[in-house]
């Protein structure tokens, strides 16, 4: 298992460690979370990346950021998991891609981007993946209604002799 | 939806004139839901394949904010609709753990027949459509028909056949029966005859063998960097399985093994379904014959499942618990805590990012869905193979349209 102080003294000391239940997060910074992931990968075994997803955290009871990233990381051959986290805030939400670290994380990364308009930067392909290209709102956060904005019934018609 | 350029096509692809584009999909029978891709073809080599995707997104994550946790499992069993019940129990699954809540051993039971149930329904019809679709029409129709009799199975227990909708926070909708007990012990009879049939047509045939052997193939290290998880990534020789590795349910008092496979090609990936239902029959096997008796909810003065019905209907504290727990403000005693949990559906590793927040519903419900990171591999997949492969690879992915968009 990795512990703590050797993730400190590799990647620096404000790096926070939290158990619940059985799983155990990792708080870094955004600044060293490209360091921290590729470190993992290649010394520690971290060598799947389960998933990438995202948490607003407006209006949530203490929270100090707008939206956290995180990471699932699983080591396939003792099966040690580990959730890294990240945070970002507006106006601009940018953290690096990992696509270059594995290439799972594409898709991902643009579900992300799509959901949450965090974007991520060397990207090789970082267009929405879910919802229409010109849609114009990211629909996960919380400041979206669950209804939507009207944008099903502005939903252009094409008509078979247009199509 | 309008195509944007998409920087991954590659240059040389402009200058040679004779290289057509296909579009394949989002209507088309092999693709069975709706898929869509954009395929660059040189004759009938592929020489990219760009996937579209998103016609099926329905908003299941948000939802997931706005419905409590029993509510959800609703929307949970519309994402993989060949085995709707494993969804439910790995939303509940990951639900029980952020409670903290530790189930019955009926219950464990239950949920663990029900979830190999569905790991045959899952890869029955995966098997038989891939078949279907590379020209084997009969293999479809006699798993079909396994189908049918799991659906029944199902239905006796939830009242339900396809969206069941059956399991609770804490426990299930209703409990079993002995005559629910003694169909499946049926089921369990009546199935490998049948899976022999199909063995016998589809397994050494010249014409099946020769579409999906070589194809799609996978290495060990590509599985592990695109995330392949489930038999996908046992079938290119990643021996992971939640079920040993990871255990929840009573799969850590059950005898199965692991099916692996080094060859990572399409072939490889039916053969480790193939050998996969009979590792489920020898769990429904051992579960069926040792279903512990007592109740199959936890308590209800824990105050974290719903009374059952008849206390609800007949007595008035029966009702103040029932009030207490359809009420978003009172119910379950929710801590402010992010928790994941996985389970191994038929698909792969299908987990539940939970965040909690003091009242009964999530603040945010991310799923993983294992279609969207196996479609995710496709392009890698089928680069240099022909047209034809397009849908022994799709089918070999399992692809499921509603899990893959939500």
């Amino acid at each position: 298992m990795v512990s703590l102080e050797e993730l400190q003294s590799r990647f620096g000391e404000e790096i926070r460690e939290k158990t619940f239940r059985d799983n155990r997060f990792i708080d870094v910074s955004s600044g060293v979370l490209l360091d921290v992931l590729s470190g993992l990968k290649a010394d520690f075994g971290f060598s799947m990346l389960i998933d990438i997803t995202a948490i607003d955290w407006l209006d949530y009871e203490g929270a100090t950021d707008r939206f956290s990233v995180v990471y699932l990381l699983l080591n396939v051959e003792t099966g040690e998991r580990l959730t890294i986290r990240t945070a970002v805030n507006l106006p601009d939400p940018q953290l690096p891609s990992v696509c270059a670290l594995w290439m799972s994380a594409d898709w991902l990364e643009r579900e992300v981007y799509d959901m949450f308009g965090i974007s991520f930067s060397d990207h090789p392909d970082l267009r929405r993946i879910l919802m229409p290209e010109e849609f114009a709102a990211f629909p996960l956060r919380k400041d979206y209604p669950l209804k939507g904005r009207g944008e099903r019934h502005n939903f252009p018609v094409i008509t078979r002799s247009e199509g | 939806m309008p195509l944007t350029p998409v920087a991954t096509h590659g240059s040389e692809s402009k200058e040679r004139e004779y290289v057509w584009t296909l579009n394949f999909g989002p209507q088309h029978p092999a693709t069975h839901t709706t898929l869509r891709l954009v395929l660059t073809l040189d004759g009938e080599k592929v020489l990219q394949a760009v996937p579209y995707i998103g016609y099926l997104h329905s908003g299941f994550e948000k939802l997931g904010e706005h419905l409590d946790f029993n509510q959800y499992v609703t929307i949970a069993d519309r994402m993989n609709y060949l085995s709707p019940l494993a969804n439910e129990i790995a939303w509940h699954h990951s639900v029980e753990k952020l409670l903290g809540i530790e189930l019955t051993p009926r219950c464990k039971y239950l949920r663990t027949i029900l979830a190999e149930l569905m790991r045959l329904h899952d890869h029955l019809l995966n098997l038989g459509t891939t078949a279907l679709d590379l020209g084997g029409f009969t293999a479809f129709l006699y798993f079909f028909q396994q189908r049918e009799h799991i659906y029944d199975i199902v239905e006796l227990a939830s009242g339900q056949r396809f969206h069941t909708s059956y399991t609770r926070v804490g426990g299930v909708l209703f409990d079993v029966n002995t005559d629910w007990v003694n169909r499946v012990r049926k089921f369990i009879q009546n199935f490998p005859p049948v899976y022999e049939e199909v063995n016998r047509l589809l397994t050494k045939n010249r014409i099946f063998v020769d579409r999906t052997q070589g194809i799609g193939y996978l290495s060990r290290e590509d599985a592990i960097n695109l995330s392949a998880t489930g038999p996908v990534a046992r079938a290119s020789g990643v021996e992971r399985d939640l079920r040993r590795d990871d255990p929840y349910l009573a799969y850590n008092e059950l005898d199965f093994d692991v099916i692996c496979s080094t060859g990572g090609d399409c072939y490889a990936r039916y053969l480790v379904r193939m050998q996969e239902m009979l590792e489920s029959l020898r769990i429904l096997e051992q579960a069926i014959e040792n279903i512990p008796s007592g109740p199959v909810n936890i308590d209800v003065d824990s105050d974290m499942v719903l009374p059952p019905k008849p206390s609800v209907y007949r007595s008035i504290e029966g009702l103040i618990q029932h009030f207490e727990m359809i009420m978003p403000n009172r119910s379950h005693d929710v801590p402010r805590e992010e928790v994941y949990a996985a389970t191994e559906s038929p698909n792969g590793e299908l987990g539940f990012y939970i965040v909690g927040n003091n009242e009964s519903r999530a603040w945010r419900a991310r799923t993983r869905p294992p279609s969207f990171i196996h479609f995710a591999m496709f392009p890698h997949m089928i680069r240099d193979h022909q047209l034809s492969d397009v849908v022994a690879v799709l089918g070999s992915l399992n692809i499921i349209a509603a899990e893959l968009d939500r």
